[in-house]
């Protein structure tokens, strides 16, 4: 195999490592209000991720530095290009990671109150822009003989790259409800069982349209392999869900969303960044990459690290496997 | 300001923003692991109370380095995609590689740290504070060999076909000289700024707050301690420091002469204390001028030859074509002199203060808790004034050229920006600066909450101590 369909696949691997991770983070984040009636039912929902929602943004710094290692052309044209949505989700995971650490910090319901929103504003935003940003990077968006970008924010607000961004707000949510639902006791558990059908459905209408939409228009063969998948996890999600099943079904929303990741990188390659001015000016796994020297390096980092970065998260997620109810939360305790 | 500007100050702002935090985060992980570490090996209640008070302190100010980070990595390619697609092949290699060996660890280690408090084995729980201290000092110098790397470019070819720097030797890069000088510099600032940052607060908190028994014994340590560690901290920046400007005159020689801003080549350069006037238009508005020290940075001989800026200007115009080689020489210049001002003051200060306390004596005078919270601020402007001094110290180049490297590997930090428009990075830049703003408000009103509450605010509540297992230690 090539280096560069090598970094192609590891790409895609650390952005379903990404999505799978920080996907049930942001979920549990953006059903905050929806699945909570107090501030003790927020902080059960708050400290099921306390403990790893740092560890699992890392993915997203890994997926950037890869791809400026990798295929510096397509770090370059993509950042760039997609400018104000980047700004967006960086401004939303700035203010999200700040609430984690600071909302606990004062006893007072008005600044529990603020930070709460700002936890719910920023998980919503990544949410649905990392579906927007994926939807235009496959459909393919204006890119010039030099490689730069020449539409403007308005570009990229066209319906299939919304239907993308509703796609990973729906799979993010349900994937947090099953999270919630495995990690919670008492009420919270209970509505979020609840929650999993309605929010299921919307993801599999959503998603399952985004996805034919894709593969209809550009998809290989073998994508329609993982698209099944995706809709057949996602219905098997909810089956176990119904069934109090709660490992099963977020496994299952676990493997629908990296199917689903499967689908759009396969259905991209050997594009990265598909130019809808003049396919000639497509970025492709060959025109954008870096040396087979810089590939060869990175590879031995990536070969030795991945496996160790996996062992010790997998270790916290042991680490921290109790469920959590109201009884288990320690009093309010601040300065 | 068109693109160019509004990017360089997006830049500007949001490095010098983050990089308020990291140096705190870089020494206080190392000084927070090691009280934990002494009340591993003692028992001793102080330990755990300097533990969790500092622990706090850390953690308020982590999450700030952590989201701020995130633009870091971000910006080379929103604002800068000219410079990515040039230095790509090299320059993302070290972020890649920071990603992936420090940032994890630092980041998944203190959520362990943070919610690990009696769920795991002491011994093991104490590993993950020294896992994140690890993690922030490796990061370190990953970040530092990307920039070593835009002072001074080595192990690389340039593809003339596709017109950018291709690596060849990693390890050249990993080991660029420059990397080796700046980074003992960096972690030197850092361990300092940390430790006047505990050594501030102890001292305030021991004249200001009337301390228990316990709390006595534990802030004088960390306070007479860090004021130590700042002195022998502060020896270790003026070597490093010596050594890089040795560097520095090698490899860029016009940012030497812009610290001075010296206009016309000396042999005996002096180095001045302040200067009169417009440093950038005028020549010889320098005062108190120490005979021969520029010279001795620059070469290590108080009667070496030291070009000046006018003359290498001229020679880089034939070198590399019409243009303005000379950075901006009021800061360089104001930068230069202010690091190592703020630098000294902190070494000064942590002298005074092992006098002031020495044999468990403390200064009678009231005064003295507002200036000892005062003096936090100076590491932290030193800083931020080094870093200014040496990225504008570089301009116009984003990429320096190596004197004795490749001679196409250079670029211009003109030709770096991206091709998008004025309003697009004006509107990201008011964006930014506006949350960061907030957001230092924010942290500051924590800090000073937490730091006025003492360690009793940072201990878990007493009651749950006994409370039955399923109660969490900590929660958020």
């Amino acid at each position: 195999m090539e280096l560069t369909d090598f970094w192609f696949i590891l790409i895609a691997i650390l952005w379903t490592g990404y999505f799978f991770l920080e996907g049930f983070d942001f979920g549990v984040g953006m059903l905050l209000h929806p699945l909570s009636r107090d501030d003790e039912d927020r902080r059960v929902m708050i400290n099921t991720i306390g403990p790893v929602w740092d560890g699992n943004e890392v993915w997203l710094l890994t997926a950037g530095g890869a791809t400026f290692a990798a295929f510096p052309e397509w770090y370059a044209t993509l950042f760039s290009g997609f400018y104000l949505p980047l700004f967006v989700i960086l401004i939303a995971l700035i203010v999200r990671g700040v609430a984690f650490e600071y909302r606990g910090k004062v006893d007072s319901d008005r600044w529990r109150h603020r930070w709460d929103l700002a936890i719910a504003f920023g998980s919503w935003v990544p949410a649905v822009l990392w579906g927007v940003a994926f939807g235009n990077i496959v459909a393919g968006v204006p890119i010039d003989a030099s490689a730069t970008y020449t539409g403007n924010f308005g570009t990229l607000l066209n319906p299939f790259a919304l239907l993308g961004g509703i796609t990973t707000a729906a799979l993010f949510a349900m994937h947090g409800s099953v999270f919630l639902a495995l990690k919670t006791t008492g009420d919270v558990r209970r509505r979020a069982h609840r929650a999993a059908l309605p929010i299921g459905s919307v993801a599999i209408v959503a998603g399952g349209t985004f996805l034919i939409w894709n593969q209809v228009a550009r998809g290989a063969g073998w994508t329609w392999v993982p698209v099944l998948v995706a809709a057949g996890c996602l219905v098997g999600a909810l089956v176990a869900d119904r069934f109090g099943r709660e490992g099963w079904a977020f496994a299952a929303t676990g493997v629908a969303i990296a199917a689903a990741v499967v689908a759009l990188f396969g259905s991209l390659y050997p594009d990265v960044m598909p130019s809808s001015t003049d396919p000639a000016f497509s970025l492709t796994v060959e025109n954008a990459s870096s040396t087979a020297y810089t590939l060869k390096v990175m590879t031995w980092v990536a070969l030795i690290m991945t496996p160790l970065v996996l062992a010790y998260q997998a270790w916290t997620y042991w680490v921290f496997r109790k469920r959590i109810g109201r009884e288990n939360l320690p009093a309010v305790h601040t300065a | 300001m068109d693109v160019l500007d509004l990017a360089r100050w997006q830049f500007g702002i949001t490095t010098v923003y983050h990089f308020i935090m990291v140096p705190l985060s870089i020494g206080l992980s190392f000084l927070v692991a090691w009280y934990q570490t002494r009340w591993h090996r003692t028992g001793d209640e102080a330990y755990l109370r300097l533990t969790k008070f500092f622990g706090k302190l850390f953690l308020i100010n982590f999450a700030m380095g952590v989201v701020t980070g995130i633009v870091q990595e971000f910006q080379f390619g929103m604002a800068w995609s000219e410079y990515s697609r040039f230095v790509g092949d090299v320059f993302g290699a070290p972020l890649a590689m920071e990603a992936l060996v420090a940032f994890f660890l630092e980041s998944t280690f203190l959520g362990i740290w943070i919610f690990g408090w009696g769920r795991l084995s002491p011994r093991l729980h104490l590993a993950t504070i020294w896992a994140v201290a690890a993690g922030t000092w490796l990061s370190a110098y990953f970040i530092i060999a990307a920039n070593s790397f835009m002072q001074h470019p080595v192990g690389v070819v340039y593809n003339f076909e596709r017109g950018r720097a291709e690596l060849v030797d990693i390890w050249a890069v990993i080991t660029n000289n420059t990397t080796l000088a700046a980074y003992p510099h960096v972690i030197a600032t850092s361990v300092l700024t940390g430790a006047i940052f505990v050594a501030g607060i102890s001292l305030w908190y021991l004249l200001r707050r009337n301390p228990s028994e316990t709390d006595t014994r534990g802030f004088r340590f960390a306070m007479r301690s860090s004021m130590w560690i700042a002195i022998i901290a502060s020896i270790a920046i003026i070597i490093t420091g010596d050594f890089q400007s040795r560097l520095m005159f090698e490899q860029q020689p016009m940012k030497m002469a812009a610290a001075e801003a010296l206009c016309e080549t000396e042999t005996g350069a002096g180095f001045s204390v302040f200067a009169v006037g417009d440093v950038r238009s005028e020549c010889d508005v320098r005062s108190f001028v120490i005979p021969g020290l520029t010279s001795f940075l620059a070469t290590g001989d108080w009667n070496g030859t030291v070009d000046g800026v006018l003359d290498l200007n001229e020679r880089y115009q034939e070198l590399y074509g019409p243009g303005d080689y000379a950075p901006n020489l009021f800061i360089t210049y104001w930068g230069f002199r202010g690091m190592m001002g703020f630098g000294f003051l902190s070494m000064a200060a942590a002298i005074l203060g092992l006098w002031m306390t020495r044999g468990g004596r403390l200064p009678r005078w009231r005064g003295w808790a507002p200036l000892s919270i005062a003096i936090i601020a100076a590491p932290f402007v030193g800083n931020s004034l080094g870093w200014i001094f040496t990225e504008i110290g570089r301009q116009p180049w984003v990429v320096a050229p190596n004197p004795e490297g490749v001679f196409e590997v250079r670029l211009l930090t003109e030709t770096a920006v991206s091709n998008t428009s004025a309003w697009t990075v004006g509107l990201a830049l008011a964006g930014f600066t506006l949350v960061y703003g907030v957001l230092a408000v924010v942290e500051l009103f924590l800090l000073k909450r937490y730091v006025e509450a003492g360690p009793d605010a940072a201990m878990p509540p007493p009651e749950s101590e006994d409370s039955d297992d399923d109660r969490l230690t900590f929660a958020y």
